[in-house]
């Protein structure tokens, strides 16, 4: 998938500036006193063909992520514009039905296989009425696609005239991938597609994932909470804490050297599967603040070891380094704050001698 | 794979077997199916006319001719209670499911779209459930008059409650089911979402409701019937032959004529209730 990128691929999705807040209704009246901000000014644009990992503890706003920009939810504001073959287009001022043309090309695969599918329609009805809302008239046509998709995630055709509770989760979780490729989408947005499975089954479903990506040339944007899993998906990856991207960057140099503090703790909790190999283990302190009362400043500094005053007052932002123009981070370790005549800025080298 | 013969599996078969193994629910489906059909067929099982007055035979007690015995005016019971059971049950079950679809319809409108429309409609259901629902009968019956159309009307106009809220709650929790949103990044119409794919999961609840609202016209039906508000007293329904044990002397002297319409109306009712309950364990796509 890198060469794709490398060789000059076409942005396909933009976002700009995403901002979901839901009210928080009280009393009697249900009048908002406060808003949870699910996401917060979250720019990133996705390139054909690539995958797009979203990584952060829970309630960081990953599947809201997820929904917003499938539109599932609209947006607070911001800007969502999709290329289509005509040329882009912005979809939050769109209607549902000039959606349904976004919908074809953009599919959702979720988390829960279980109640993915509707347990009183067989898996043919399931995938029968998305291809008929889609343009497929044709009952013959459409049945040949169903089974396709079928074969196309290894699974008998015939397995079509079943219903959802003869199959294990694993199996699930395949024909939920073929309802989501059967109307031939460009872009996936798989919602921790594999959290809900055994392990063992977890490797099965991500491999097929790739291959399919691989034969169709799929874009996927990838959300999980699981380190491994996303490395293994991604080739970039988008780090979130709270509803902001702290750290953005390509997967294999985000791995080796994490710049944000945050990231550096999610990936010292990543199980190495060697007794050789001793890590030392960052162990965050307390829980995510609500997301109805941010910290001020970095959203991260109530946790985070290197904590500085600047941290407090003022909100990093999410900026390229200078070493590396690809890697995204958002935090006053890197950047140039003496303007605000706030003077200590260490490196993370720095720090880590010291405190270790 | 081998050419083995993938078995296609239909949920009705599997249904029939949940079904077959609950001995009470069979109990109750068969009792009622076997006095639905008698009713239906009722003229190949008895000889005599419902309402053919024979003087020659008034007030006998049941004997071999006459099963259920003849009332004062030498009219079979046996074959009353057979024709009746046609109005009673037809009546009660048209009632019930005609309450039970707009009662589908609306609590689905309602639970899916919430809001405005959700208030409106429970708070309308409250308004007619809180009224005494025999003087809302009664007061209908007044403005309608009687009939058996109109008693209809009557049960559906007082019925659509139960299955309403039954279907509302549903939906406010199967509306969070992940196959709803899957619908929704398909583009799939509200409508559709609403009728296709949610309201088959609630089938086991408003069968219950609606047996159970079976069972409960079958007894205003006789409750109408004996006060003479009912079908009018010339059609033969269960309610109207019970209208003839009204006096203390029937009571005492003719038990024949109150208490075979009463068992079958019992037996009834209690056959329609097993049944409601082991269909709604049947039909939860849950289980």
């Amino acid at each position: 998938m890198s060469e794709a990128k490398l060789s000059g691929s076409q942005p396909l999705f933009e976002i700009k500036n995403l901002k979901k807040y839901y009210p928080v209704l009280s009393g009697f009246l249900r009048k908002t006193t406060g808003w949870v901000k699910a996401l917060e000014d979250v720019s990133l644009t996705i390139w054909a063909g690539e995958t797009v990992g979203v990584v952060g503890e829970s309630g960081c706003g990953k599947t809201t992520f997820g929904k917003t920009i499938m539109l599932l939810q609209h947006p607070t504001s911001g800007e969502l514009r999709f290329h289509f073959p005509e040329g882009p287009r912005e979809l939050t001022t769109m209607s549902s039905k000039d959606l349904l043309s976004f919908r074809r090309r953009v599919q959702m695969i979720f988390q829960d296989p279980f109640s993915a599918l509707n347990p009183s329609k067989r898996i043919f009805d399931s995938f029968d009425e998305p291809l008929r809302v889609h343009g497929h008239g044709n009952p013959k046509e459409r049945k040949d696609i169903i089974a396709q998709s079928l074969e196309m995630v290894n699974l008998n055709p015939d397995y079509m005239y079943r219903y959802p509770h003869e199959f294990s989760g694993g199996q699930r979780q395949r024909i939920c991938i073929a309802r989501a490729l059967c109307i031939d989408p460009e872009m996936v947005i798989c919602d921790e597609p594999v959290s809900a499975l055994d392990v063992s089954i977890q490797a099965q479903v991500l491999n097929l994932m790739k291959d399919l990506q691989r034969q169709l040339g799929l874009t996927y944007v990838f959300i999980a909470h699981d380190l491994s899993v996303v490395q293994y998906m991604s080739d970039r990856i988008m780090v979130m804490y709270l509803g902001k991207i702290v750290e953005m960057a390509d997967s294999l140099s985000l791995y080796d050297a994490p710049k944000h503090p945050y990231t550096e703790a999610l990936l010292s909790a990543v199980p190495i599967p060697s007794i050789d190999v001793k890590k030392k283990r960052i162990i965050l302190e307390g829980d995510v603040p609500s997301p109805i009362h941010k910290p001020s400043g970095c959203s991260f500094h109530t946790r985070c070891r290197y904590a500085m005053e600047i941290c407090s007052v003022n909100e990093p932002k999410l900026v390229p380094l200078a070493d590396s123009p690809t890697h995204f981070v958002a935090c006053h370790l890197y950047g140039d704050d003496s303007k605000n005549g706030v003077t200590p800025i260490l490196t993370m080298e720095k720090h880590r001698e010291g405190n270790l | 794979m081998a050419q083995q013969k993938i078995k296609k599996s239909s949920l009705a078969l599997r249904s029939w077997k949940k079904l077959v193994r609950n001995k009470l629910a069979m109990l109750g489906v068969i009792v009622s199916t076997l006095m639905i059909f008698a009713s239906i067929f009722a003229n190949f099982i008895t000889p005599y006319d419902p309402s053919k007055i024979d003087f020659t035979n008034m007030a006998k007690p049941p004997s071999w001719e006459h099963l259920m015995g003849t009332d004062k005016m030498g009219r079979d019971v046996f074959s009353q209670v057979l024709y009746g059971g046609r109005v009673s049950i037809y009546v009660s079950v048209v009632g019930a499911v005609l309450g039970s679809i707009i009662g589908m319809i609306l609590g689905g409108l309602a639970g899916w779209f919430g809001g405005k429309i959700d208030l409106i409609l429970v708070r309308t259901s409250e308004v007619f459930l809180t009224f005494p629902n025999m003087m809302l009968v009664l007061i209908l019956v007044a403005f309608v008059g009687q009939g058996i159309n109109n008693l209809i009307f009557i049960f559906f106009i007082t019925g659509w409650m139960t299955p309403f809220r039954m279907v509302r709650n549903e939906f406010l929790s199967l509306r969070e089911e992940t196959y709803v949103e899957v619908c929704k990044a398909f583009g799939i119409s509200n409508l559709s979402i609403i009728f296709r794919h949610i309201l088959p999961n609630t089938t086991s609840p408003i069968m219950v409701a609606t047996t159970i609202n079976i069972a409960n016209y079958i007894l205003q039906e006789a409750a109408l019937s004996f006060l003479g508000l009912g079908v009018p007293v010339t059609v033969p329904t269960w309610g109207n032959i019970m209208n003839a044990a009204k006096s203390i002397e029937v009571i005492r002297n003719y038990w024949w004529l109150w208490l075979f319409p009463g068992l079958v109306i019992s037996v009834f009712v209690l056959a329609a209730n097993f049944a409601g309950d082991g269909l709604r364990d049947v039909l939860d796509p849950r289980q």
